[in-house]
């Protein structure tokens, strides 16, 4: 497992950069429909993000509501919010 | 529809307060330029715009600037976040605290709350793509401007990254201008409004989804992805 390897901040931090990849590569093939590498590329992304999402909802508790699997408390609800400073 | 998503777009992480940087990095989230005005710019124009690719560009691009609002607003809660009396009043910032206390709300630096006057939705594809790319050099200069007063790094990071994607997204509609331009009257790209002239429907794109034919998808070790060190990373 990946998460062995990684503290919840080096995946955030992994989740970022995939995902800006992801949005950076879907405002250009916005204008550019055809382009079969940045597809690729696209679809590299995608699969890591998939991933990554997945993992960090196992390990730290779901990001968005697609990986949320509720067991016996609402993490979604209690988890720490994105404006909040990394050591409050 | 929209999903959320529980985490920001690039990290913030701020330990310094500071009341003056706040104050003015709020026009960002409610100013003139702001990312409020620009994500309700985008949302807003693309109904009547009649190609599908710069339609999907002012959705996917709107969508981007909600997260750039969150960025915002998280710089301004963590600059004043914890601040006592004295220091809100030592910094100037009682003007800001007697209205709204310490909770963040859209205004310009110079304190008049946030007003869609500061955008347009013409109807008219090239005028409200020039508006866009004008607002997207608009945005990059407010922060230019903001950084020109912060010595803390802990802002000027975030900060540069969202003035980087304003570059990108100018580029973007540039892009899109391109394509819109392309489908018109090339000696006159006025004598019609595809968004009002054209029989409804007429203009949407050249391209059939979903393609009939898949591709075979080209394995990640045979891409060139300088970004990516396949050893480190999964």
């Amino acid at each position: 497992m990946m998460a062995q390897f990684r503290s919840q901040e080096q995946l955030l931090h992994w989740i970022d950069m995939v995902s800006l990849m992801l949005v950076d590569l879907t405002e250009y093939l916005d204008t550019h429909p055809c382009d079969e590498v940045a597809m690729d590329h696209f679809n590299h992304y995608q699969s890591l993000y998939k991933k990554a999402l997945r993992e960090y909802a196992d390990a730290y508790g779901p990001l968005t509501l697609s990986t949320a699997t509720p067991d016996h408390l609402w993490c979604w609800g209690l988890q720490k919010n994105p404006w909040e400073r990394r050591n409050d | 529809m929209f999903n959320y998503e529980k985490r920001l777009q690039y990290p913030i992480n701020i330990t310094q307060k500071n009341p003056q940087a706040a104050a003015f990095i709020i026009s960002q989230y409610g100013g003139p330029d702001g990312e409020l005005g620009a994500s309700l710019r985008y949302l807003s124009q693309r109904y009547t715009m009649p190609y599908r690719e710069v339609a999907g560009l002012l959705t996917d691009i709107a969508v981007e600037e909600l997260s750039h609002l969150e960025m915002v607003s998280t710089i301004v809660y963590q600059l004043t976040d914890g601040l006592s009396p004295e220091e809100i009043k030592a910094a100037g910032f009682d003007k800001y605290f007697v209205d709204h206390t310490l909770a963040v709300y859209p205004q310009a630096a110079a304190g008049f709350p946030y007003t869609a006057a500061s955008f347009q939705s013409k109807g008219d594809t090239i005028t409200d793509l020039y508006e866009d790319m004008a607002a997207e050099q608009k945005a990059r200069t407010t922060y230019d401007n903001i950084l020109r007063m912060i010595k803390d790094p802990d802002i000027i990071d975030p900060i540069r990254f969202l003035r980087a994607r304003e570059v990108v997204h100018f580029q973007r509609f540039g892009e899109a201008l391109r394509i819109a331009t392309d489908r018109l009257n090339e000696k006159n790209f006025y004598a019609i409004n595809p968004e009002f002239d054209l029989p409804s429907g007429s203009a949407k794109t050249d391209f059939n989804c979903p393609q009939k034919q898949p591709r075979p998808m080209i394995p990640p070790s045979e891409m060139n992805m300088p970004c990516c060190d396949k050893n480190k990373l999964h």
